[in-house]
């Protein structure tokens, strides 16, 4: 649905992306994952062609952005980073308006109305005005702006920010529902939110993409060893050393805690001892209260893979 | 054009929701009916004069004696009331962003353009048209020329096209309302002054290609009551330079 070759964009002398190149299926949810000026808005002001890139190619459901921009822009939705609502109007009169310059036939724009303020729960308010409203029904606003004449691809910078807890879980549900139906590129700095609604996830980071994949393969992908975390209650002297024992353990690492004794046990990579472990405890009566395996979470993946990037530069930078 | 008219119609929508239409529409009404007012009571004590001189019921020409000044008055306050009904069209849109909304949409930077030039110009229109009370009062006392007074309306009506025309430029260079205001009052005096500069050159060959330039020149005739094709040109030429001069803008900011 979305193809992207080689985009770079120069401000002067500043990259903001250089050389990003990436693939989204029909239907699927894409996350962009940065920190804050890593280039994902630069990437989806491109992609929605409100502005040109200085080099490479995309094309969205099949047009071209540069050669074809009036189809591209006919089959996108974009909600920016600040939802574009005018504060003098009404929810309706603003989203009818948004109809008209989308393109919605006159017959068809009450039947898209409806549709969109049922599907973003904006139906109550749709006789307030747009500066009265509160943040999260603005946001909602701004999203139904961007559904309102059912586009093949959406682009949403940052859709829940500033909203507060609940307002974000509505907001993600929203955008979880739109999956299948429509091809969906959000961009988000919080972590979880990539892994609770995303399929696939692009790590970008000062202006290149630093990994693709899904959230779970990417942690898999920097794991260098399984790590195991175990409770025991009443763990004995040697329990660290019979621990070693079990095949493949690498190290033990221990501390206590309010339930007894933590041990961190860490295996070679792809092996799943926890069974083994399991009935070492039970058999040897260290009072076993939990036991799980430590996954790495996006956080840490996108930690390690930025801080990497970081180190590399440093190391370049003394070389040269 | 349909977006064209999508986007004028949200631009009237919201210039009458906010007060801004409504403050700039009734200063203009007050200030050119109180100037308005003054010219009728000096051009009635000037006839009793006569009269009273003459013995007899003058006959004076309320074209010349009340119109000619109060087209002039309302071209010097279209020059700072126009300016504050154009500095939002495009400063406001870039500053709260929406203006994202717009080149994303599947509309040209023509239509959205023309969609603000003809908003500005309705209101416009409108201010035109409640001043109307003016020769309607004197049609109804007095006798009036309507097809002078008419053709003076259509010189005001393009030289606040222009006005409007150079405004939003203004407004397309900058996310500041109050720069953009400045900005298009400025260029408007400029094109005003042309002419001051034209009167002091008259002997050198420069002076008739200032006086050309000059605004307050092409008007004159239309407020005199001629129609010259020569004005046509000049006031139509200046509103599409402005509007190419806005396009561009708007183009060049996207490559920013």
């Amino acid at each position: 649905m979305i193809q992207v070759q080689n985009l770079t964009k120069r401000y002067g002398d500043f990259t903001a992306i250089e050389d990003v190149s990436f693939q989204v299926q029909k239907g699927e949810i894409l996350a962009f994952l940065g920190p804050n000026g890593a280039g994902k808005t630069t990437t989806m002001r491109i992609l929605t062609c409100f502005m040109p890139a200085t080099s490479g190619s995309a094309t969205v459901a099949g047009y071209d952005i540069f050669e074809q921009s009036h189809e591209v822009k006919k089959r996108i939705g974009y909600l920016p980073e600040s939802p574009p609502l005018y504060t003098e109007m009404t929810v309706a009169e603003y989203l009818i308006f948004v109809s008209k310059i989308k393109g919605i036939e006159r017959k068809d724009r009450t039947g898209a109305l409806t549709r969109v303020l049922e599907r973003c729960a904006l139906t109550d308010v749709r006789r307030r005005l747009i500066g009265n409203l509160s943040r999260g029904y603005r946001q909602r606003v701004g999203l139904a702006q961007a559904l309102i004449h059912n586009p093949e691809v959406l682009i949403l910078d940052e859709p829940t920010t500033g909203l507060d807890p609940k307002q974000i879980i509505e907001m993600r549900q929203v955008i979880k529902e739109l999956a299948g139906q429509h091809t969906v590129i959000l961009s988000t700095h919080i972590l979880p939110e990539a892994t609770a609604v995303c399929q696939r996830v692009i790590i970008i980071h000062q202006g290149r993409i630093v990994a693709v994949d899904t959230p779970d393969r990417l942690s898999a992908q920097l794991r260098q060893s399984e790590k195991i975390r175990l409770t025991l209650k009443t763990p004995s002297p040697g329990t660290a050393e019979a621990l070693k024992t079990v095949g493949g353990v690498i190290s033990i690492f221990h501390e206590p805690s309010d339930d007894g004794q933590v041990f961190i046990v860490e295996c070679a990579l792809g092996r799943d001892i926890r069974t083994e472990l399991a009935s070492q405890a039970v058999q040897r009566g260290w009072g076993l209260v939990e036991l799980t395996a430590v996954k790495l979470s996006l956080e840490d993946v996108f930690l390690e893979l930025t801080q990497e990037e970081a180190k590399e530069e440093t190391v370049k930078g003394s070389t040269v | 054009m349909r977006s064209t008219f999508a986007i004028a119609g949200k631009e009237l929508r919201i210039l009458f929701t906010s007060p801004m239409a409504y403050v700039v529409t009734s200063v203009f009404i007050l200030i050119t009916g109180y100037l308005y007012y003054n010219i009728v009571i000096f051009a009635s004590t000037q006839s009793m004069q006569i009269m009273r001189v003459q013995g007899a019921l003058p006959q004076i020409n309320l074209n010349d004696l009340v119109f000619r000044p109060t087209f002039h008055n309302m071209a010097v306050i279209l020059m700072l009331t126009v300016p504050l009904l154009t500095m939002r069209l495009l400063a406001e849109e870039k500053k709260i962003k929406t203006i994202e909304l717009l080149m994303t949409s599947p509309v040209s930077i023509f239509a959205i353009m023309m969609g603000k030039f003809l908003a500005a110009m309705t209101v416009f229109t409108l201010m035109l048209v409640l001043t109307g009370y003016m020769p309607l009062l004197m049609w109804y006392y007095g006798s009036i020329q309507w097809m002078t007074i008419l053709t003076g309306y259509l010189g005001i009506w393009l030289l606040g096209g222009v006005f409007i025309a150079v405004g939003l430029t203004a407004s397309s260079l900058t996310e500041n309302q109050i720069i953009a205001s400045f900005l298009g009052f400025g260029a408007v005096l400029i094109l005003w002054l042309i002419g001051w500069l034209a009167q002091g050159m008259a002997d050198s060959p420069l002076g008739p290609f200032l006086t050309y330039l000059s605004i307050g020149e092409h008007t004159e005739n239309f407020i005199k009551g001629m129609i010259d094709t020569q004005d046509l040109v000049y006031q139509a030429s200046l509103i599409v330079l402005g509007l190419f001069i806005t396009h561009r803008v708007l183009e060049s900011q996207r490559w920013k």
